[in-house]
């Protein structure tokens, strides 16, 4: 009898922990990239909140907590923990094994991506909720504030080593600066 | 020498390093400038050309001298500047660009040579024959100036990059960056306070200035803890701004620490901040007078340094000669001390002493004496000349507005008659304002007023409110200095210590008519390199302008440059060594290749699988023949996951389609596949790959892995840029599924045993596509080949591509078959004709490879027009061929150019080249792809192949590149 | 140096893919002849001031945009989405 196995992107990888910083493999479950054509976002919008209760997210912007809408560039986002309706009005395509996401927890957690990003992760500009498409080390990528020092990153599942490689260095580089007296 | 109970680091513990191998204790916090002063040693380098005795100049970033070698093998770092170096216990530092010894050191003699050695000396004697430049001039050259050395091992030291983002940077902490970065968080903005010290307070750690009744030191530390209480501020100490760039973009040096070896070296920062204000400071300058360069002249200011902030006396009978009042107070701290003050001279006539000392007014020294150690002055005055016994001479010129930040962006200081000096010009950098002395405020009360008062501007410019804070108490003597640029007198007056520049190589420099600043620097090397004129340039201007003539502002400056100071690449780099070069992108099968131990071949960014080698396999061809063999007789298994798998839908996915393509795909059935080829505009070929159609309005792309960025870049180009019009979205699903090959003539057999439900030739015809079930999980089949086998791709979501391999594998393995690589996969499509990149290289064309019928006429498309041109559509232009060697022994090489037989083998002879080769075991030969002027209609000729590289000249049939299955029976069948 | 896309906000230049001017938003006919294609692919004005070019914000959110910017004082005026200008010959 033929099986297959599923097997997650950074499986044997995480979790982990340095210094402040604790690294988790997020599941997200049914992930669909969502890109409504011409003119068809309010109804896409409206047709996502009645089926599964969370609007088409705006630029930069997540909506709901579960399931969720992320959005990941131009004029598309992602319907993360639900199975996405039909959608006469956009382009729904199957995201669901495309990504390696990782949680990053930690006091440490915002210095820990001021070593990968470029963008402005101050608290004052970059809130919860709030998302970027950007750059983690020299992947092309999402973060996600969850919390105070809570971030979500995502990155092509091809490159969930090269993720770990680098978090964990900038982690363990961070953790070094602590052992270093004036 | 140490003064007990002196220095701000009086009661620090002892720490114990080495200089060339000799042992020394300094305290903690003492620099190694510090320390050895505090132990006499006075010479600690030789200099850049001359190879002359030196000591410390300074006390700060801008030292030319004192620079010093630490570490050996892979961790060994040159050039570390002695007067910022922090000491640490086992710190093995020693000195460089000396042999046998710092104190014997045989290319002394160029000392000697200098009258033939001056400025321009290499320009006009190194110059002919050619063919002595890079074997001979530059090997003796480069051994005989020079700095420190690399020790060409590897660095194996970690160095860290990161970003940081502000409403205002304050690049300085001394009172003006204090109070600006004050006032600034007090209004709410957020600040980064750095500075390249170990602590807070710029000048007022060298200094006996008190503020607001406390000593600065305190005042400054105290400041310090406030700033530190704050949320909104960062404070960033041993940070060294080093550039300024566009958009509010700085680029900033971290040292981190090199006393924990496994924390970063350095960290070099990109900072970017809506406002900055530089609050930098100013540098003290030299006097240009005969001999200034023996160890124990150094600056006024380093003096005071070392006395106030680290206890120590740079020497026991000190004089001083300077031009204002400011280095007076050199005399006075000395002299509170205990330390001799043996005389002041000072260039002005009216000059009078501020204390109890020898002050000789109207005065200049015009002789040293000490090869290497300063023994004695000579001075001459109104009454005639004397010498003066002395082992240290603090001289002071002036001081320097620190304006290089303000220059990056290619603005020009401006000159100031009032300070003698250059200060910057308002606006040179967007969005930053100068407080301070680095805009020539000298008193500390003018310093303190004026960070208040331009972090008030930077807050209103913000839209913030400025809040009014009051200004501390503080000295605020008038800055009084009279000009002196250079001194009469014989010997070589230097300027640039750090280039060995005199004010006789600019007089050279002049009379050879290199007058322009720009001119003057490249021929003398004055103010290049590390050292970006930090010390030199204000009075190597004045020694110009009076030599040309003209006045200092109409001479004008040289540019400086980033870094402000030396930044190492490794921490530019920083993180990019390794598996941080790039990113590594692994297919689903990469464990299970691993485990079968196949070596891994990077394409693009992904790791694909050269060959799997069995147990008694010597050689990759062995495998590479026998993975072949197993495709064409039995079945094989490939990971084809790197293709670039795009989903494209819309009402007008068609029209897009038929847009990017030069083909037509409109017309392409649901559940079926074509070939399709993508042009540039220019008319050349970008990529090609086959699209599948899925729905009506819904196709999947597939790309080369080579292209498929580039044409993901392509496709949102043209729905974006070019065709807004079309409504169509496109989205990347490589990543979504894992995609396999099953190729041979059992390959329908062996999805029969993993598929839900079997499949028959009937409803799977060759170029057929769409859905099918493995174990329940719905998958992707596409009956296509690039092998010529009967072949098929099955695609299942990633979660299961690592358990689908090993599933497909093992069912190949029960059939004689089993995975293969991307060497067998190379002869497969060689045998079979199909081409990659290596045809597709950029410069051919549809015609060039056989597919000029395939740019449809009827409709526009990407490169069409172009395509059209004359040139591109020449016979006469290499065409695509097969060759194959005329002895069936024949080596055929890549990269090879063709020529006919009996020409000679020259590029005016030169009839195309051959751009894919392999050893094909099932003809049993080599086989070649190349490009032939009119190759087409050449099958059946002879040519000859010669690879000049490799020493091979092999004669060969031109043929049909389709060598396996001309009619394409097998893929149908 | 930093550019303002008009969805992601001010981003580091190093998420950006530099295309060139935005002379290529003006695609001629296929039978436009050799002298108009050839003036699209090849030839470009080289100013002192104010440009417009194009950039694609690669490892963003991937717009095609066009930025406005001077090349003597390097100061960027604005930008706008390809796909407007190409619609409504909108200039950033
Ligand atoms: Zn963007």
């Amino acid at each position: 009898m033929v099986k297959l196995i599923a097997k997650s992107p950074c499986a044997g990888l995480l979790p982990k922990t340095i210094g402040t910083v604790t690294l988790t493999e997020i599941d997200a479950g049914r992930m669909t990239l969502v890109a409504p054509f011409a003119g068809q976002k309010k109804s896409v919008s409206d047709a996502l909140k009645s089926s599964i209760g969370v609007g088409f997210p705006a630029p930069n912007r997540t909506s709901g907590t579960t399931p969720r809408a992320v959005w990941c560039g131009r004029g598309q986002a992602l319907i993360i923990g639900a199975d996405c309706p039909d959608l006469e009005g956009a382009a729904c395509v199957d995201h669901s094994d495309a990504w390696a996401i990782v949680q990053i927890d930690g006091a440490d957690a915002t210095a820990l991506l001021a070593r990968l990003t470029p963008i402005d992760l101050r608290a004052s500009t970059f809130k919860r909720g709030h998302t970027a498409r950007t750059l983690i080390g020299h992947m092309t990528g999402g973060i996600t504030r969850l919390g105070v020092q809570s971030f979500e990153v995502m990155v092509m599942r091809s490159m969930a080593a090269t993720l770990m490689h680098d978090l964990t260095q900038a982690a363990q580089n961070i953790a070094a600066r602590a052992d270093v007296g004036d | 020498m140490r003064i007990a109970g002196r220095g701000f680091n009086r009661s620090a513990r002892a720490v114990t390093f080495t200089f060339d191998g000799q042992s020394y204790t300094g305290r903690a916090g003492d620099t190694l400038a510090a320390a050895l002063l505090a132990n006499d040693v006075r010479h600690v380098a030789r200099s850049f050309k001359y190879h002359r005795p030196r000591g410390v100049l300074t006390a700060g970033s801008e030292e030319p001298n004192a620079l010093v070698t630490v570490g050996v093998g892979p961790k060994q770092d040159p050039n570390i500047r002695a007067t910022t170096l922090e000491i640490y216990d086992g710190l093995a530092a020693r000195s460089q660009n000396a042999w046998p010894s710092l104190k014997h050191d045989a290319m002394a003699i160029n000392d000697l040579l200098s009258p033939f050695l001056s400025a321009g000396f290499y320009y006009k004697t190194f110059m002919w024959p050619k063919s002595f430049w890079e074997k001979l001039y530059e090997p003796v050259i480069r051994h005989a100036a020079g700095l420190g050395a690399l020790s060409g091992e590897t660095n194996q030291d970690t160095y860290e990059k990161a970003f940081a983002h502000c409403d205002v940077l304050i690049i300085g902490a001394g009172p003006a960056g204090i109070m600006a970065a004050l006032t600034a968080a007090r209004a709410g903005a957020d600040v980064i306070l750095a500075d390249e010290g170990t602590a807070f307070g710029g000048r007022l750690l060298c200094e006996t200035y008190d503020v607001n009744g406390r000593a600065g030191e305190e005042w400054a530390a105290q400041q310090l803890a406030r700033l530190s209480d704050m949320e909104n501020v960062r404070i960033m100490t041993r940070t060294t701004v080093t550039g300024a760039y566009d958009q509010g973009t700085f680029a900033a040096l971290e040292t981190v620490g090199s006393r924990n070896p496994h924390a970063p070296k350095e960290c070099f920062w990109r900072i970017v901040a809506k406002r900055s204000i530089l609050c930098a400071g100013a540098l003290e300058r030299p006097i240009a007078f005969p001999n200034n360069d023996r160890p124990g002249i150094m600056l006024a200011s380093a003096v005071r340094s070392y006395l106030n902030r680290f206890g120590v006396a740079p020497g026991e009978a000190v004089t001083i000669f300077a031009n204002n009042d400011d280095a007076h107070r050199t005399a006075l701290d000395l002299i509170d001390a205990g330390v001799t003050v043996a005389c002041v001279i000072d260039s002005r006539t009216d000059a009078v002493a501020l204390g109890d000392y020898r002050l000789v007014a109207g005065g200049q020294v015009i002789a040293t004496k000490g090869r290497h150690g300063l023994t004695s002055i000579t001075v001459r005055d109104a009454n005639g000349t004397h010498d003066i016994q002395t082992d240290c001479l603090a001289m002071s010129g002036g001081w320097n507005p620190t304006v290089h930040l303000t220059c990056h962006m290619n603005a020009r200081p401006t000159w100031s008659d009032d300070i003698l000096s250059f200060v910057p010009t308002d606006g040179s950098i967007p969005n930053m304002l100068v407080a301070g002395a680095a805009r020539g405020v000298f008193s500390t009360l003018g310093c303190l007023a004026d960070g208040i008062a331009v972090a008030q501007d930077t807050i209103r410019e913000l839209g913030l409110t400025a809040p009014q804070i009051d200004t501390p108490t503080a000295e605020d003597s008038a800055y009084r200095i009279e000009p002196l640029w250079q001194v009469d007198g014989k010997g070589r007056k230097w300027l640039d210590f750090q280039n060995d520049v005199h004010v006789k190589d600019i007089a050279l420099a002049v009379q050879e008519n290199f007058r322009s600043v720009e001119h003057m620097k490249r021929y003398t090397t004055q103010g290049m390199a590390t050292d970006q004129g930090k010390n030199s340039n204000v009075v190597a201007l004045a020694v110009l302008a009076d030599a040309t003539g003209r006045g200092i502002p109409e001479t004008g400056t040289t540019t400086f440059r980033p870094p402000y100071v030396p930044v190492a690449i490794a921490a530019m780099g920083a993180g990019s060594q390794g598996h941080g070069f790039a990113p590594e992108r692994h297919t689903t099968s990469h464990k299970a290749t691993l485990d079968r131990g196949a070596p891994m071949m990077e394409a693009g960014l992904w790791y694909r699988p050269s060959y799997f080698p069995k147990p008694h396999e010597t050689t990759w061809l062995e495998a590479c023949n026998r993975e072949v063999a197993m495709v064409r007789n039995h079945v094989g298994i490939c990971d084809v996951s790197t293709l670039g798998k795009i989903d494209i839908a819309g009402p007008d996915a068609a029209a897009f389609l038929d847009f990017v393509y030069c083909n037509t795909f409109s017309t392409l059935k649901e559940n079926r596949v074509r070939y399709g080829l993508m042009l540039r505009e220019d008319g050349h070929v970008m990529d090609d790959g086959t699209t599948a159609r899925l729905g009506a309005n819904h196709y999947v792309m597939t790309t080369t892995t080579a292209a498929a960025g580039q044409v993901m870049k392509h496709l949102d180009w043209v729905s974006q840029a070019l065709r807004p019009d079309l409504d169509v979205r496109v989205a990347s699903v490589t990543e979504q599924w894992a995609q396999f090959a099953v190729a041979g003539p059992k390959a329908r057999d062996l999805l029969n045993s993993v598929l839900d439900r079997p499949i028959d030739d009937e409803n799977w015809p060759f170029m057929s596509c769409g859905s099918v079930d493995i174990a329940g999980v719905q998958g992707r089949l596409f009956r296509i080949s690039f092998s010529g086998e009967h072949a098929y791709e099955i695609a299942v979501p990633s979660r299961y591509g690592a358990s689908l391999f090993r599933l497909l594998t093992a069912q190949a393995e029960a059939m004689d078959g089993g995975p293969y690589g991307m060497e067998a996969l190379n002869v497969l499509r060689i045998e079979k004709g199909f081409i990659t990149h290596g045809e597709i290289h950029g410069r051919v064309t549809a015609s060039d490879i056989g597919f000029g019928r395939m740019v449809s006429q009827k409709k526009d498309c990407i490169g069409n027009a172009m395509s059209q041109r004359p040139g591109l559509l020449d016979p006469e232009r290499e065409q695509l061929v097969g060759l194959k060697p005329v002895e069936i022994t024949g080596k055929l090489t890549a990269g090879a150019h063709l020529f006919v037989d009996g020409a000679d083998a020259v590029s005016e002879n030169d009839q195309g080249y051959v751009t894919s080769v392999c050893y094909s075991p099932t003809l049993g030969h080599d086989l070649a792809q190349a490009f032939l002027k009119d190759g087409p209609n050449r099958h059946g000729d002879h040519i000859l192949l010669v690879d000049h590289l490799r020493d091979v000249q092999t004669l060969c049939e031109v043929c049909h590149p389709v060598f396996f299955d001309p009619t394409g029976g097998l893929a149908r069948g | 140096m930093r550019l303002p896309c008009p969805l992601c906000g001010d981003r580091d230049r190093r998420e950006f893919y530099y295309q060139g001017h935005a002379v290529m938003l003006e695609r001629p006919l296929r039978d436009a002849g050799a002298n108009a294609w050839d003036d699209y692919l090849h030839n470009r004005d080289n100013p002192a001031g104010e440009t417009r070019d194009l950039w694609h914000h690669e490892a963003g959110c991937g717009a095609w945009i066009v930025v406005t910017r001077n090349t003597v004082t390097h100061e960027v005026l604005g930008a706008i989405l390809a796909e407007n200008a190409k619609k409504t010959g909108a200039q950033a």
